[in-house]
């Protein structure tokens, strides 16, 4: 078999099945159930650090 | 020592560059290898006169100096480009503007015309996105720019991939593929350029004192990376001698067309689109003081985009020699597209729940909203024009280009300008802008200079597919193409007109921007990085 055909063949089989599954999941993971506190806390984090970089020291709060 | 390796390098460019120049096939080479030599001796100077100097990179500091370069940049090639964009519409509505006769075409539509699109893409687009990348990224991570001067080399190459490209398409060098005209030797200085970019970028994320990568990196990161792949593949092409700006594409034929379009599509969806998103996700949440309306869709939007957008380029190529499966892919994929867009759209939008109140009292807002309004309407026309039915009759119209121009000056455009008059009083660290009414008067010049071009274009559009397909009772074609360029006349005079309103209102913006810089009262200085003085 051709290159062309092979590839073709795997890319409308196992890496649709795969890119589409692989999809499905990310939005799996998006609504997993405790997702809603860590994406508070990752879209107010343009609101921390405006001036300054963060303090060097590893910080201790739990995200 | 690294100074002294530096002068070598810089020197032997120099000369190396005015060596080419002398043995030159062509104008356009001779032409960039004279740029080279300058900028290589001009850097050289700078070089010697600070040898031996030690840079400082405090980490508890940002590194705003590249931005505030970048946001100069940004206006000023912004106004060169909707200029030369100006006079490119007067000269299809007056043909004699092209100077012919004196310029010895140098000034022609056919050259100007990669000009105008480089400039506001490349130019204006791609200083405004690697200045909101150095800023959101240090912001969004907590940590000063990776890489110490490795920010500057961006900016400065950038800004030379910019003249070479300039001067090469004024004197007659391109590879003649739309948005990629650049030959051979200028898609070298960009790859390296760009490389060093995500260096930049990944350095910073990767040393980051947040414990999450906000959203507007993920965009912001995959246009750097799909911008570098698909370059590097449209672009592959053999030299035709290290002295000529000529090259022999790898591909050919439909293949090559396949490329061509594989690449310009994603060039406006992961350039103008993902890049211009990371923008939105981060300056529209700032500015209206309110997180994103909602994370979780960010997220859907962000996969969905880069799932989805990479098999939409065949829609350029309805009706040609490309095989009828994958003018269908590409319909489908397209209409598809047009919702994970929406999405983004509306949760731009929502962002400003609980403070529409905004719109009325702040002009920055009432710009990144238009933008986002032009961002939902571009998403919905590109779709639409995309299925097979719809596109026999716009392509290759006007109205292509006023697609393009809605969301490029409505989308693009709007939105830098509110990240423009975000950054300038915080970069400078000024109370604020000199002037809102200024603002207000760029929003409305804007608003207005779009909805005229993308109107004319319309009708032209739709008109000239018209005419072109118009058969009398015996089959014969009933119009002429000459008769078709005469009737879009008034159109195009229309379309000049609301092009001048869009550069009128970039100039205002260039000054109440100067004007912040230069009039404003300062603040109190946090640290050395935003002591700026008011000269």
């Amino acid at each position: 078999m051709e290159l062309y055909s092979l590839l073709r063949e795997f890319a409308d089989s196992w890496v649709l099945l795969f890119l589409t599954l692989f999809f499905l999941g990310v939005c799996v993971w998006a609504w997993r159930p405790g997702s809603r506190k860590t994406h508070e806390d990752i879209a107010n984090s343009i609101f921390r650090h405006d001036q300054k970089p963060a303090a060097p020291a590893p910080q201790t709060e739990e995200a | 020592m690294w100074d002294y390796v530096k002068l070598i390098v810089l020197g032997t460019i120099a000369v190396l560059a005015a060596i080419a120049a002398n043995f030159a096939h062509d104008l356009p080479y001779m032409v960039n290898a004279i740029v080279v030599m300058i900028a290589a001796s001009l850097t050289f100077l700078w070089e010697i006169r600070h040898v031996g100097e030690v840079r400082l990179h405090p980490a508890n500091e940002y590194m705003d100096g590249v931005v505030r370069a970048g946001v100069i940049a940004t206006t000023f090639w912004g106004v060169v480009g909707f200029l030369v964009g100006v006079v490119i519409a007067f000269q299809l509505a007056f043909p004699a503007l092209n100077l012919g006769n004196i310029t010895d075409g140098v000034l022609n539509f056919g050259r100007l015309r990669p000009l105008h699109t480089s400039a506001v893409i490349f130019a204006f687009g791609g200083n405004a996105l690697i200045m909101s990348s150095f800023y959101i990224v240090q912001r969004t991570s907590g940590v000063r720019l990776w890489g110490g001067n490795l920010g500057w080399f961006v900016f400065w190459g950038w800004q030379l991939m910019i003249v070479l490209a300039a001067t090469s398409y004024v004197t007659g060098g391109t590879q003649g593929k739309e948005y990629a005209e650049t030959v051979w030797y200028i898609d070298i200085w960009l790859t390296i350029v760009w490389v060093a970019f995500l260096l930049v970028f990944m350095g910073t994320l990767w040393r980051r004192r947040e414990p999450h990568i906000y959203v507007a990196n993920w965009f912001l990161l995959s246009m750097i990376i799909t911008v570098a792949m698909l370059h590097l593949v449209n672009n592959m092409a053999i030299p035709v001698s290290i002295l000529s700006s000529q090259s022999v594409p790898v591909f050919s034929g439909v293949q090559d067309a396949m490329t061509q379009w594989w690449y310009g599509h994603n060039a406006v969806g992961f350039f103008l689109t993902a890049g211009f998103l990371g923008m939105m996700y981060y300056f529209v949440p700032k500015q209206a003081e309110r997180p994103v309306y909602s994370y979780k869709l960010s997220i859907i939007h962000f996969w969905a985009l880069i799932f989805l957008y990479i098999w939409a380029g065949p829609h350029h190529l309805h009706y040609t020699a490309l095989p009828e499966w994958a003018g269908t892919l590409g319909m489908v994929f397209s209409i598809i597209l047009w919702m994970p867009s929406w999405g983004g759209m509306i949760n731009g939008l929502m962002t400003l729940s609980g403070a529409w109140d905004k719109l009325r009292t702040d002009p920055i807002i009432r710009m990144m909203v238009v933008s986002i309004g032009f961002y939902g309407m571009s998403t919905f026309e590109g779709p639409m024009m995309s299925i097979k039915a719809v596109n026999s009759l716009s392509h290759y119209t006007d109205w292509t280009i006023g697609h393009v121009h809605s969301g490029a000056l409505g989308w693009n455009g709007m939105i830098t300008f509110g990240a423009l008059y975000f950054l300038t009083p915080r970069l400078w660290n000024r109370e604020s802008l000199y002037s809102l009414k200024l603002v207000s008067w760029h929003f409305w010049l804007a608003t207005i200079g779009i909805v005229l071009y993308a109107s004319s274009m319309w009708v032209t559009g739709i008109m000239e597919g018209l005419m072109w397909r118009e058969v009398d009772a015996n089959g014969f074609l009933v119009n002429a193409f000459a008769d078709t360029v005469a009737a879009k006349f008034p159109m195009y005079v229309v379309r000049g007109l609301g092009g001048g309103m869009f550069l009128t209102g970039a100039l205002i913006m260039a000054f109440n921007l100067w004007m912040t810089v230069r009039a404003q009262p300062a603040r109190a200085v946090i640290n050395a990085n935003n002591a700026v003085p008011a000269e």
